[in-house]
């Protein structure tokens, strides 16, 4: 061994004492950093902490479903996934986009578009990029968990409707809510939700949608699902049972079919809605999961005007219907008197103008009372009418039964239609009230629009002693609006008389008798333009031809059906609308028939199951649901959507 | 010169702390692993440490100037395993650090840190004035950075680093001068940019990533963050064994090593905190009090050799499990897992041993 270190035993003691000072130090210093972290910011990185480990997914509540009066289910829903993307680290999501794209099927620049509409929402919150998952989407996303942890799967209800556009513009339809919603929901709706866009599905929106739940679950650092922590339950909306009956409506969706116009049934006596179309309608099946934006500029700008319901929103001339507003006019104000006649030659000449009768050309009417003046619809008759009460006066009056205002009807955007007065010439176009204009009222042309709901209000209204209940689609609407105008016994009995000989004694609904039951109404054939219009344009447009109306009831005296039709450019009213009320009021007697007779519906039922290819009719239960039934949860919920259909 | 080592002559309580330490260090690793695809890791490392218990007896057995004769012949075979690593060594995880033995892979810096402070403690011992000199000191660096150089090109910048404090506690105890200290630590803030020049990408992200944490959030930043969140989270009485979310769900990295403190700080609060430091701090002031009882300054330079590696070891690791050091990739002695670093530690403190068994012999 070599002596290289000679026992040199002086050993740098103080320096040696300074290291351990040095060591005492930096341990010192490091419990330091330690207190700092775990004893003054605990609390923050507890929270920090929590967020890592738990997410919380939210369970979508689904829908109310939609019943008829019988219980069958109108409006249904069906599970499906949304696949979500998660956006908290934007440099992640920039890397994993192009190969989500693939993977999905989608469109990367449609993706990176949808990505910077949304920057300005929080980055916790995800983003849907996919409402409906195919079983490959749930494949790819399960398969690339680790690799792409950006997205996760969200079972959503989707609502599902009637195939065929069937009572489309009665239940409307559902869609993600507008950033208008958000704002006025005070924080209960958020980018994503679905809420009602029209129909009943946007009046009775806050009983359809339920109290979403939240699933918390806790995640490791991959994003795998490693345990639940606690699960607050979706709370269903509350399903709503509908006045409409599926059998007359399934009456009126047939007879519509490949037209354009509006049916609309009421009871008059409590207001309930029977049935309800409006044609032509989209699919609202296509607006359930998302529409594209081309096809809705395309249904927007459709002249057909498929998103019109033309029951509560279609503003047309009533034509001779405004005829029955004028004969109770007459009788209630005495002017003229009860007996007044009037010769009809075909035509009749009013301050230096001729108006034709309808049967211009194929002779007149002849002396006409005012019973026969209905029955045959003699326009000569009410033009005198008209002439002699004034324009005001026939206002007044067609205010009083109901025209000119909204019905109330529980469906957003109902138009008031209009009934002209001399206030109301000055005040829109500020000249003095031509007296001409008045004898086109008289048989309600000019100005004077209407509803297809109006005239089965105002008609049903008369029938019904001036007893009018505010038309209404909810089976237990809380209040139905009533409101009674004072008619005389013998107004209602010679103006539902003059009805019943529209159909019993050969007038203009002739062709539409039914054997064994009191129908009456009365037929309309409007002009859209004036016949001087027409003849510079040409004949044959479909814009240009007359619109048919047909208001049919039964019984004569206090109704239990009313049924108002519009066939656009059906040019006869009683022809192209009138077989509709007939098939309808018809449609109504056979069932309550059959019911009074212990039949029920059974006989029918199996073929209108075929019918409906949903098949949802049969699984309903035959009750309206009061608020706590529908308070069962989503679990039990999706067992029964299980079922295989 | 006569070899009387007895039983009674180890140092007992230094076994004692070490020990304690390891068991600590085994209860993390498994309760950080025992419910993941890495279960059984912590009877790996009970291996390591059986293998590292025994390593330490036999090289205290052998008395430590025999060693440090051996010191030229150990610098060279050092310098020439890490040319060779370089040359035929395993890549994993991107750097070229290791060579099979026995069918393990050892990281060849390992031993080469051994080796620096057995050449550095010959070197200082060697130095008769009381005042280190300039040349001298340029002569250890010149010995240090060969080395430190090639180790660098593994590329394996935290061992790298570790042999810097060995130099600077040798020259401090050497007798380093004062104004000697400042002109070092002048050009080294000079050299600060060049050393940037010469990182790697990764350790450059490190740097970044540590001075501004927000721009980074899934790369190292997250690292450190995760690290802290486990940290904070734990509060002063811990979330319990097997109980901390952060090490459970795996935001920890590498939970079961380098931030296996952070783990234990996420489950056992800052009560556990205090014991773990609290025991390296005793192993670090056992370790002077054994040079500061050295028979000579060859022994004291290798016990504080030995100090200054694992001291810097845990002071570094331990800071950036706290975020207030880059990640550098140090692990902490004892507790984290692995086989080199383990036995680096063990035969460490074997030299110590040697170095105490010795005090009294004449």
């Amino acid at each position: 061994m070599s002596y290289w270190f000679r026992n040199d035993n002086r050993l740098p003691q103080e320096r040696l004492a300074a290291a351990s000072y040095v060591i005492v130090g930096m341990i010192g210093l490091l419990l330091l950093g330690f207190w700092k972290l775990q004893v003054i910011d605990s609390e923050k990185y507890g929270q920090l902490a929590e967020r890592n480990r738990v997410r919380s997914i939210p369970i979508i509540a689904p829908r109310g479903r939609m019943l008829d009066r019988d219980g069958r289910v109108l409006v249904d829903n069906y599970p499906s996934f949304s696949v979500l993307l998660l956006r908290d680290d934007p440099a992640e999501v920039d890397k994993d986009l192009p190969a989500i794209a693939e993977g999905l099927g989608l469109s990367l620049d449609d993706l990176k578009e949808q990505l910077n509409n949304t920057q300005n929402l929080p980055k916790f919150q995800p983003i849907v990029i996919k409402p409906e998952a195919t079983q490959a989407d749930v494949a790819f996303i399960e398969s690339h968990r680790a690799d792409i942890p950006l997205l996760e799967m969200l079972m959503v209800h989707r609502r599902r409707y009637l195939p065929g556009a069937f009572m489309a513009h009665a239940t409307g339809y559902v869609g993600e809510v507008s950033e208008q919603q958000i704002e006025s929901s005070n924080g209960r709706l958020r980018p994503g939700d679905i809420a009602g866009k029209s129909g009943l599905e946007r009046e009775y929106n806050d009983l359809l949608v339920g109290t979403d739940g939240m699933r918390r679950v806790i995640v490791n650092s991959v994003g795998k699902e490693m345990g639940r922590l606690s699960q607050q339950e979706a709370i269903p909306g509350k399903q709503i049972q509908l006045t409409i009956d599926y059998d007359l409506q399934q009456v009126a969706e047939e007879d519509m079919a490949g037209k354009k116009g509006a049916v609309v049934a009421l009871d008059p006596r409590t207001g309930e809605v029977l049935a309800f179309v409006s044609r032509p309608a989209p699919d609202p099946n296509d607006f359930a999961v998302r529409i594209s934006k081309e096809e809705w500029q395309d249904l927007n700008q459709d002249p057909d005007h498929p998103l019109m319901n033309r029951v509560t929103q279609a503003q047309l001339a009533p034509g001779s219907v405004f005829k029955i507003v004028m004969a109770t006019a007459m009788l209630e104000s005495k002017v003229p008197s009860e007996n007044f006649t009037a010769f009809c030659p075909g035509s009749a000449t009013f301050y230096g103008r001729q108006f034709k009768c309808w049967v211009y050309g194929k002779g007149g009417h002849g002396v006409v009372n005012l019973h026969s003046a209905i029955v045959h619809s003699c326009d000569v008759f009410f033009y005198n009418v008209g002439m002699r009460m004034g324009i005001d006066r026939i206002a007044k009056y067609a205010k009083m039964l109901g025209l000119g205002a909204k019905t109330g009807i529980d469906l957003p955007s109902e138009e008031p239609g209009l009934v002209p007065s001399e206030e109301w010439v000055e005040r829109v176009f500020h000249h003095k009230w031509y007296p001409g204009s008045t004898i086109s009222v008289a048989i309600g042309q000019g100005a004077v629009t209407v509803t297809p709901l109006q005239l089965a209000y105002t008609i049903g209204g008369i029938a019904s002693d001036g007893v009018f209940k505010q038309p209404h689609l909810m089976k237990d609407a809380a209040h139905v609006g009533e409101v009674h105008v004072d008619l005389a016994e013998d107004t209602v009995e010679q103006v539902t008389q003059g009805m019943y000989g529209v159909v019993n004694e050969g007038g203009t609904g002739g062709a539409i008798r039914l054997q064994g039951i009191e129908f009456c109404g009365k037929s309309g054939s409007a002009q859209v333009m004036s016949n001087t219009e027409r003849s510079r344009l040409g004949k044959g447009l479909s814009q240009n031809k007359d619109n048919a109306w047909f208001v049919g009831y039964a019984p004569r005296r206090n109704p239990e059906i009313i049924v108002s039709v519009l066939v656009e450019g059906g040019e006869h009213g009683a022809g192209a609308s009138g077989p509709i009320v007939r098939d309808i009021v018809k449609a109504y007697y056979d069932k309550k028939n059959k019911k009074t007779q212990g039949q029920v519906t059974a006989e029918n039922q199996p073929q209108q199951l075929q019918r409906n290819e949903a098949g949802t009719v049969a699984e309903a239960p035959k009750a309206v649901l009061k608020p706590e039934e529908t308070a069962e949860v989503v679990g039990a919920n999706d067992k029964k959507k299980a079922r295989p259909e | 010169m006569r070899d009387a080592q007895g039983a009674r002559d180890y140092d007992w309580w230094l076994l004692a702390i070490m020990t304690a330490i390891c068991a600590l260090g085994v209860v993390e690793i498994y309760s950080a692993t025992h419910g993941s695809a890495l279960v059984g890791m912590h009877t790996k490392q009970i291996r390591w440490l059986v293998i590292g218990f025994v390593l330490m007896f036999v090289l205290s057995r052998l008395d430590y100037h025999v060693i440090m004769d051996q010191a030229p012949w150990l610098y060279i075979a050092g310098l020439a395993a890490l040319v060779a690593v370089l040359l035929v060594g395993h890549t994993r995880f991107g750097a070229k650090r290791w060579i099979p033995v026995l069918g393990e892979f050892f990281q060849v810096s390992e031993l080469v840190k051994l080796i620096i402070i057995i050449v550095l403690a010959r070197f200082f011992a060697e130095v008769r004035t009381d005042e280190l000199s300039l040349q001298d000191l340029i002569k250890a660096g010149l010995l240090v950075g060969l080395p430190l150089a090639l180790i660098l090109k593994q590329p394996d910048l935290g061992t790298a680093l570790v042999l810097m404090p060995m130099l600077i506690v040798g020259a401090f105890l050497a007798g380093l001068q004062w104004k000697h200290a400042a002109v070092i630590c002048l050009i080294g803030i000079l050299m600060l940019p060049a050393g940037w020049h010469f990182m790697k990408p990764y350790q450059k992200e490190r740097v970044t990533s540590f001075l501004h944490p927000e721009e980074d959030a899934k790369g190292s930043g997250y690292q450190v963050l995760q690290s802290k969140i486990a940290v904070g989270s734990g509060g002063f009485w811990g979330k319990g064994f097997g109980n901390g979310s952060q090490n459970q769900l795996g935001y920890i990295p590498v939970r079961y090593s380098d931030f296996i403190m952070s783990a234990w700080a996420e489950e056992q609060g800052f009560k556990g905190v205090l014991v773990a430091l609290g025991l390296y701090m005793a192993l670090l002031l056992r370790l002077v009090q054994n040079a500061q009882r050295a028979k000579d300054r060859a022994g004291m330079f290798l016990v504080m050799g030995v100090t200054a590696a694992l001291g810097f070891h845990v002071l570094v690791n331990v800071a950036m499990v706290i975020g207030a050091m880059p990640v550098t990739g140090i692990p902490l002695p004892l507790m984290s897992y692995g086989g080199s670093a383990t036995l680096f530690v063990f035969l460490a403190i074997g030299l110590v041993m040697n170095v105490r068994l010795r005090r009294f012999v004449n």
